[in-house]
């Protein structure tokens, strides 16, 4: 995202556009990925509850991923799915394609 | 607005300032007793008593409390007002910084008080000058009378949309707090039509309009909100004497951001804020009559600096004291001593200048002290020497 100069932004800090969190790449935080097994995932929702960065990526009431420009890699979906279906990976283990 | 009549009252300073609050009606006032501040607060708890006001006022448990709730009152679109002194000054600290950094245009009156220990409760300038990188609009009372008058101002100055940020006006305390001086209150109606009503740029209330205030701002916008805020007090040096002088259409009392006092073709001069600028009045029309070419410079603004029109008003003088009534441990002397060195040496001049630090802890300023003062001026021109720069006027050896 561009980041803008003194003149352009709203004073004090202050967020005048409601909604735009989504604008705040969170994804750039994360140091472990989430990989969702779909062999063994039973589309319970669990994760997507938990999720604080609502990254979860539901459609047709079926999970199909994960959106890693905001998931930030907490590994809670992790810890709360009944199945075990998730896995933390190191983000520098994804990018070498190990 | 046409020039008003104003009513003739003796009143001390604390109780003006009430006066002026009772008159102001804000939406919120919260406030902790400290003394030399009580009165003033203690009186306006009474106008709310008496229904005389609108307010709602919060007694909260400690003066962090007060600021917060200022901020609460002020983000959600309300006209917030406190008053403090000293100790109740650092206990805000954190909070002053929230505040002007939220850009919320709080009003405060502050009543000196220096800073413990030894315990004192007396008047010096410690705690506002200490509150100086603080962010907020510094204006300083000579009189009762300004008291009143930067009181009403500086709500004006806070509220002005190229300003948005809170301002306090300082009056010495028991010297102008609990002395009797005479002055002149405003018709109510007057005052009220002055201050207008206060339309927030937003508000934590507009349902219309949501907004988010105080959310986390990171290495990547933090240190443009600070840019903006400095660019916030470079206005504020047109918008003080603007308000001052719509101020003076009204009241025949016009304000600026400093002013000098047979200044203009005087030779050896000082450099003074808050009450004792009167005492150096009196010493400079002394000097006057035996012959000296003495003058003074009021400073009413101290942030922002009006630094280009100081360093014009004092560039061509002989010799300069700036009295300084508060003390920054192991520096090259004392706030207003940095401000105007740093003024003049940045517009190309450099007279002869030095630093006395005065009346801490309540300590009385007197005629022969300022007289001294000048004394010492005379002697650094006659003799071209500056000596020691860092001087204290009133302290036993
Ligand atoms: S919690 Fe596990 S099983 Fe349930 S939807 Fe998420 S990944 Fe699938
Ligand atoms: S790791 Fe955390 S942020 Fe990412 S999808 Fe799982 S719960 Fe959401």
């Amino acid at each position: 995202m561009e980041l803008k100069g003194w003149r352009e932004i709203p004073i004090g800090g202050l967020i005048i556009d409601a909604g735009n969190s989504v604008n705040y790449e969170t994804g750039s935080w994360r140091s472990l990925r989430p990989v969702i097994d779909m062999e063994r995932c039973s589309h319970c929702m669990i994760c997507w509850i938990y999720c604080p960065d609502s990254s979860i990526l539901v459609e047709n009431e079926k999970v199909i991923g994960i959106d890693l420009a905001h998931c930030k890699g907490c590994g809670i979906c992790e810890r709360e799915c009944p199945r075990k279906a998730v896995s933390m990976v190191e983000e520098t283990l994804v990018e070498e394609g190990v | 607005m046409a020039k008003v009549m104003g009513k003739p009252v003796a009143l001390n300073g604390d109780r003006a300032v009430a006066e002026a609050m009772r008159q102001m009606n804000p939406d919120v006032v919260a406030a902790y007793p400290i003394t030399p501040q009580t009165e003033i607060v203690m009186r306006f708890s009474e106008f709310v008593a008496n229904g005389e006001v609108d307010t709602e006022f919060i007694p909260v448990e400690s003066e962090h409390a007060a600021m917060s709730a200022c901020v609460g009152a002020c983000a959600a679109g309300g006209r917030a007002q406190t008053a403090t002194s000293g100790a109740g000054l650092a206990f805000m600290w954190e909070v002053l910084w929230v505040a002007s950094g939220t850009r919320l245009p709080i009003v405060m009156h502050m009543v000196n008080r220096s800073f413990s220990a030894p315990l004192n409760i007396l008047c010096d300038h410690s705690d506002s000058m200490g509150a100086r990188d603080a962010g907020w609009v510094q204006l300083y009372d000579e009189t009762v009378q300004e008291a009143y008058d930067n009181a009403i101002q500086s709500v004006r100055i806070a509220e002005h949309p190229d300003v948005m940020l809170p301002t306090l006006h300082a009056l010495d305390g028991f010297i102008l707090g609990h002395n009797l001086e005479r002055l002149e209150l405003l018709p109510d109606e007057a005052v009220k039509q002055f201050i207008g009503t206060y339309k927030p740029m937003y508000s934590l209330l507009d349902l219309d309009r949501p907004v988010t205030y105080g959310p986390m701002d990171y290495h990547d916008y933090f240190f443009e909100h600070k840019r903006q805020q400095v660019a916030a007090m470079e206005r504020a040096l047109e918008v003080v004497p603007l308000i001052g002088e719509e101020y003076g259409r009204l009241t025949g009392r016009y304000y600026g951001l400093m002013e000098g006092y047979r200044l203009e073709d005087a030779e050896l001069a000082t450099v003074v804020l808050g009450s004792t600028v009167g005492t150096t009045r009196v010493v400079v029309d002394e000097l006057r009559d035996q012959g000296v070419k003495a003058g003074l410079l009021k400073i009413r603004c101290f942030r922002p600096f009006p630094a280009a029109m100081v360093a014009e008003a004092l560039g061509d003088k002989k010799a300069i004291a700036v009295l300084d009534r508060s003390l920054s441990f192991g520096g090259q002397g004392n706030p207003l001593f940095f401000e105007v060195c740093t003024a003049l040496f940045s517009h190309g001049f450099s007279p002869k200048v030095v630093n006395y630090v005065y009346g801490l802890g309540g300590r009385d300023t007197v005629p022969a002290q300022i007289r001294q003062v000048y004394h010492e001026l005379i002697k650094i021109d006659r003799e071209g020497v500056t000596g020691p720069t860092l001087r204290y006027l009133g302290v036993r050896e």
